[in-house]
């Protein structure tokens, strides 16, 4: 695995226009409706360009009539505009109606489909990024699109209906001048395309460095006890302050730029003026034009330069939104590692479950191996427990049974069947990991139980019944509020040990065919304790289990024993074999017996 | 930055109508950065000037110079390329004018926001345990982020506004001066946009008040999801959190849906009224030319002038639209702001001089509202520990030990009573020499994103006081967890990952237990901060301490006998109050409440006895 390969993509690599194809395929909504949204858009231009034409109406046709003002014309074409502006006001609010209906459609699939795939992506790549920039990608980025979708898109389409307008209307006069108003803007474009690619280069890092901003703040957040307890708040806040100033700086070198690109729009149509001025006169001193074609020209041609200037800004706020758009899809091109067959997979009937591992190697990206040539069985209704130093690498093999990660060579067999040919659903039917610190959301006891479950049914009598059946019924009733108390944001309410109850309940509930514990060291009171020993019990009663066992009492109650040194299995048999062989477990054992004395 | 100096004297919110509360909004800001924002106006008001001056430039070329070239004159016609040189002249201007408008105004911008994140984050770090608790973290990023980002919105568009009401003010007075009645027929329609304003105001705050919550909770959802991602995996409920993101995801679709056909119907209204503000002149000025008053050309120019007003309105209509966001957005941060710190620093230094530090607590009650009304976590405890004991708490699950221990630390002030170390009121002394001073542990043990060393230390080689090298590896070495930073490819300098992803829940622990002893504190609070660590290298990490540098004072809450037994004495806690106080063998005798407990720790340690042994024990037993 190289890697980049388990990384997450800090952004998709994609082009402008291959980002605009990919993002309205992952929200096709965005299109719904366009054809119609895109003809009352073009009422609205007409809308915006009736009150020029009926200036230059009215002074040429009302005012300057032959004969004197015309006051009865005049308010029969301000009437007419009137309407048409009217008109294009209720099409231009519908429009805006139209897009917002659309784009928060489109924007809706693409924040549930980067969740999503947050979620499906392996455990490896989940950790390459951190957990406030991950918010980022599926808030403020697409916020950043959603506010161009809404604004940009429209304006863009009403520039350039009015750049049209403009040039038809310019033709008419003198197509002379309008050839060369458009090669003035010529360089305007070419220079135009760098700078938007430089500019799309510094909204990224803007939204890069936002995210990085985010996963600070979230740290100071989360750890907000340590950080009071130990006086480090000075510290952590220019951590913080530094990641603040860091986006403050990205921001601004990014407006700059704009500024700047704009800027040059805005120099460009003004110069246009004076070319027009100049060459218009020489034009008209040839009599190639009179002079009221060319004062109309000059009238039309603030017409063109302004739906210009706009034009220019949209595509800097494209540039904006390409760059959130980019670190969106970024997150759903992130190759999943861990792939799923789906329902292609082998079928995994349910019942007591065998596992495998065959010749299985494994090592983190870049890091060393952790796991060589493992082999190692547990058969169905047996337990097996996995002792060895921390980082042998014995916690590797419980992920890879659960499928975390895949092995670097070699299988891990679950009855059989190749587990990267196993649908995934069906596995984490089967096979259900309880890590030594299970996490809990903020909700009450009953729905951090309920976690789990999958089916409709009746939660509560469901969850009633495990911790019945787990027999901590007692516990439950000693807590003020029963299965309604409240845990608190990840569970901090609860003590240790009875966070682990929790965790025993989901996994109850969840009713694997085989169970991965990866067994808490922490002591707790003794009556936890007590509790927590008699639930895993009954938890693992007629069912395949893999400990990475803590004790060797855990151990010693197993069915077989597996020592891992150093990603290598040493030793493989009974508890009493083991102890008989003399070897590093009889070590271990020794040591713990002289201990306990 | 003068946010957080002047936010104790003044509450951060702001009071009165919303037509108030956004000019204080924007007063604020103007005082916040002075020269930014005098720049910004004033470069805008000159963008105004030089609009203005493009027309008046291009009539003057086209009587004095166009029109009479064309009809033959030889001078005019000498005169084209000055003519063009003009209009160069002026164009570069307003380029200039604009690019610096932009610069400026993204500048205040900017930094306006960084204030308000700088401002918003130093009260995340200063605010209480308990303001935490009641704070999810989504929602605290979304204060920092979002809320942030529209309290500002407003100030893009706001230089531009204000920089070209002089040049609007002009055109009034210039528009007024050529002919009342074409004055009035041009500006009638301003008294609309007040109204529709206030229309607006009315259906936007309700609007986005609860889009931004809802953002809040779709961050909150995330923020959960995300972290909790390992569960969510091991027990395959990623169809589950897809169904709970998109419920809130959904609302928060349909709530901006809602914000933007509000703003969909007021934005063409405030396009609109220039316009018919123009189509007005025509008719009354057409009227006015019939009978007279005025000529062709005041019409002409009064209609061009209203043409050109149009794009400088808008930006007004920008700000006016941006308003009900800035304002909500401001008011979300404000909360925070305004929240209330009730652990005011004291100011009085502590330089204890022992190596352990006398404990009092004094009649000490700590109240917390619940629901179901106030609760007492703590009540009228009286403790007296003397300097260099080892004292543990004990008591059953919810009997107030961790709120009892807290207080020591000043993790939360008594409601009633005081703390006091070596005669010193907890909440009289430099904060800094009380985390200098009182080290506290917590079971929870929390890794920062940063190096082994930067994680022990907490501070950054160099820093003042930052301990060494050296420093570190005898409190990793007292902590039993040298061999796993050993082994590490990088040693001290390994990065550890977001929260320490890399470690065991046992080497997390140990790894907090370093921290606080690298500090050689004079007060040590072990919150079951060791339930991770086997007791012989309990008992030898409490030994090592008094070896190491004398014997500071030890509060600990226990689980187990063997920590217990460390203690000198113990003192047993129920529903918490403090139910007695003495050895070990003392309680025994006379607590039948301690007996009862005692008897279940016995019965533990009998069943661990045939039972248990701790990974710590295999693992150094395995190395050597």
């Amino acid at each position: 695995m190289s890697d980049t390969d388990h990384r997450m993509a800090p952004a998709s690599t994609l082009g402008v226009f291959a980002t605009l194809r990919r993002g309205t395929q992952v929200s096709p909504q965005l299109l719904d409706g366009l054809v119609i949204t895109v003809l009352l858009a073009v009422v609205a231009a007409v809308g915006r360009v009736v009150v020029p034409i009926a200036v230059q109406q009215t002074v040429d046709t009302g005012i300057l009539a032959p004969g004197g003002p015309q006051v009865e014309r005049v308010v029969w074409l301000a009437a007419v505009a009137t309407l048409v502006l009217l008109v294009g006001a209720v099409c231009s609010a519908y429009v805006n109606v139209r897009l917002f209906r659309s784009s928060e459609a489109g924007l809706l699939a693409l924040r549930t489909r980067a969740f999503r795939h947050v979620h499906d992506l392996s455990v490896l790549t989940q950790n390459t990024e951190r957990r406030g920039s991950l918010v980022s990608r599926v808030t403020s980025d697409v916020d950043t699109i959603s506010l161009f979708v809404q604004w940009g898109g429209i304006m863009l389409l009403v520039s350039g209906l009015q750049i049209v307008v403009a040039t038809v209307l310019m033709a008419f006069y003198s197509w002379q001048l309008t050839l060369l108003v458009w090669l003035c803007f010529v360089p305007l474009v070419v220079v135009l395309q760098p700078l938007q690619k430089r500019v799309n280069a510094r909204y990224t890092a803007v939204r890069e460095r936002y995210g990085a901003m985010l996963g600070a703040v979230s740290e100071a957040v989360v750890g907000a006890e340590t950080i009071r307890a130990y006086g480090v708040a000075d510290r952590t806040q220019r951590k913080i302050d530094a990641s603040i100033g860091g986006t403050r700086r990205a921001m601004v070198r990014a407006q700059n730029l704009v500024a700047t690109v704009f800027a040059s729009g805005v120099l460009v149509a003004n110069l246009v003026l004076a070319v027009v001025v100049v060459v218009g006169t020489h034009l008209g001193v040839t009599g190639e034009v009179t002079a009221g074609q060319l004062l109309a020209f000059l009238f039309l041609v603030q017409l063109f330069t302004g739906p210009v200037q706009m034009a220019t800004e949209v595509l800097n706020e494209l540039q904006n939104a390409i760059a959130g758009w980019r670190r969106v899809l970024g997150v759903i091109e992130t190759p999943v590692t861990v792939v799923d067959p789906g329902a292609d997979g082998v079928p995994s009937p349910r019942g007591p479950a065998r596992v495998e591992l065959v010749g299985v190697d494994f090592s983190y990206p870049d890091g060393p191996p952790v796991l060589q040539d493992v082999h190692l069985a547990v058969p169905a209704g047996s337990s097996v427990a996995v002792v060895g130093a921390t980082g042998s690498g014995k916690t590797t093999i419980a992920r890879l049974v659960a499928r975390f990660m895949d092995p670097s060579a070699g299988t891990v067999l679950l009855d059989g069947a190749d587990l990267r040919d196993v649908e995934l659903a069906t596995l984490r039917e089967r096979v259900v990991l309880v890590p030594q610190e299970g996490f809990l959301f903020d909700g009450t006891l009953a729905q951090n139980m309920a976690y789990g479950l999958r089916d409709e049914g009746d939660d509560e009598a469901r969850v009633r019944e495990a911790v019945d059946a787990l027999g901590l019924d007692t516990w439950v009733d000693e807590l003020a509020a029963g299965l309604d108390t409240p845990v608190g944001q990840r569970g901090e309410s609860l003590s240790a040990g009875e966070r682990q109850l929790v965790a025993l309940v989901r996994a109850h509930l969840a009713s694997p065919d085989l169970l991965l514990l990866d067994e808490a060291t922490s002591a707790v009171d003794p009556a936890t304790e007590v509790r927590i020993a008699r639930a895993l019990a009954s938890l693992t009663q007629g069912r395949s289990t893999l400990t990475i066992a803590h004790r060797l009492s855990t151990a010693e109650a197993a069915d077989a024993v597996v020592v891992v040194e150093d990603g290598v299995v040493v030793e493989h048999g009974h508890h009493h074999d083991l102890v008989a062989l003399d070897g590093i477990y009889a070590a271990m054992h020794r040591a713990w017996v002289s201990q306990t004395r | 930055m003068p946010a957080t100096a002047t936010q104790s004297r003044r509450p951060a919110a702001l009071q009165g109508s919303p037509a108030t509360r956004g000019v204080r909004l924007v007063g604020r800001a103007l005082r916040a950065h002075p020269w930014v924002y005098t720049a910004a106006i004033s470069i805008s008001a000159v963008f105004g000037i030089a609009t203005v001056a493009v027309s008046r430039v291009l009539g003057w070329a086209t009587d004095e110079v166009v029109v009479p070239a064309l009809d033959g004159d030889e001078a005019a016609r000498d005169r084209i390329w000055l003519a063009g040189l003009i209009v160069v002249a002026v164009a570069v201007t307003l380029a200039v004018a604009v690019a610096l408008r932009r610069v400026f105004a993204g500048l205040g911008f900017a930094l306006l926001q960084e204030d308000h994140r700088l401002a918003v984050t130093r009260q995340y770090l200063r605010l209480p345990l308990a303001w935490h608790r009641r704070h999810p973290a989504g929602q605290l990023l979304s204060n920092a982020g979002a809320d942030v980002e529209a309290s500002t919105s407003v100030f893009n568009p706001l230089p531009f506004a204000l920089g070209v009401l002089a040049m609007i003010l002009v055109a009034a007075v210039q528009l007024f001066r050529t002919d009342v009645y074409l004055a009035i027929a041009a500006l009638a329609a301003l008294p609309l946009t007040l109204v529709a304003n206030v229309v607006f105001q009315r259906h936007m705050s309700p609007a986005i008040t609860r889009a931004q919550q809802l953002r809040a909770e779709v961050a909150d959802v995330a923020h959960e999801s995300f972290e909790a991602a390992v569960l969510v995996k091991s027990l395959g409920t990623e169809a589950r959190e897809e169904e709970r993101f998109t419920a809130k995801a959904a609302e928060l679709a349909a709530a901006n849906v809602r914000v933007g056909t509000v703003r969909a119907f007021f934005d063409p209204v405030i396009d609109l009224l220039p316009s018919i503000g123009t189509l007005a002149v025509l008719v009354v000025g057409t009227s006015r030319v019939l009978h007279g008053d005025i000529d062709t050309g005041d019409v002409v120019a009064a209609a061009y002038l209203l043409t050109l007003l149009a794009f400088p309105v808008r930006a007004f209509g920008w700000v006016l639209g941006e308003m009900p966001r800035a304002l909500v957005g401001y008011g979300r941060v404000a909360r925070v702001l305004d929240a209330r710190a009730d652990l005011p620093p004291g100011d009085r230094p502590w330089r204890p001089t022992a190596s352990g530090a006398r404990v009092e607590l004094d009649g000490v009650t700590r109240t917390v509202a619940t629901p179901q009304g106030d609760l007492d976590l703590v009540r009228d405890v009286h403790l007296d520990i003397a300097a260099g004991r080892t004292v543990a708490i004990v008591g059953s699950t919810g009997a107030g030990k961790t709120s009892l221990v807290g207080l020591v630390a000043r993790l939360a002030d008594p409601s009633a009573g005081a703390v006091r170390v070596d005669g010193l009121d907890l909440r009289d002394v430099v904060p800094a020499d009380l985390s200098a001073h009182i080290a506290f542990v917590a079971q929870q043990a929390f890794v920062f994103e940063d190096t082994v060393r930067g994680n022990v230390a907490l501070a950054d080689p160099g820093d003042p006081g930052a301990a060494s090298d050296d420093e570190v590896w005898d409190a990793l070495r007292l902590a039993r967890v040298d061999d796993v930073v050993s082994a590490l490819p990088d040693g001290l300098d390994a990065p550890l990952g977001e929260r320490g992803a890399n470690l065991s829940g046992g080497q997390r622990q140990r790894l907090a237990l370093a921290r606080a002893l690298v500090r050689r504190p004079k007060v040590l609070v072990l919150d079951d901060a060791t339930s991770a660590v086997d007791p012989r290298i309990e008992q030898a990490i409490l030994t090592g301490l008094r070896s190491a540098g004398g014997s500071p004072t030890v509060l600990l809450v226990a689980y187990r006998m063997s920590s217990v037994l460390l203690a000198d004495e113990v003192v047993h806690v129920e529903g918490g109050r403090v139910v007695d106080r003495g050895t070990h063998d003392e309680l025994l005798a006379r607590d039948p409440g301690y007996r009862e407990l005692a008897t279940a720790y016995e019965q533990e340690t009998e069943r661990r006895r045939s039972e248990a042994a701790d990974e710590d024990a295999l693992e150094i037993e395995v190395a050597r």
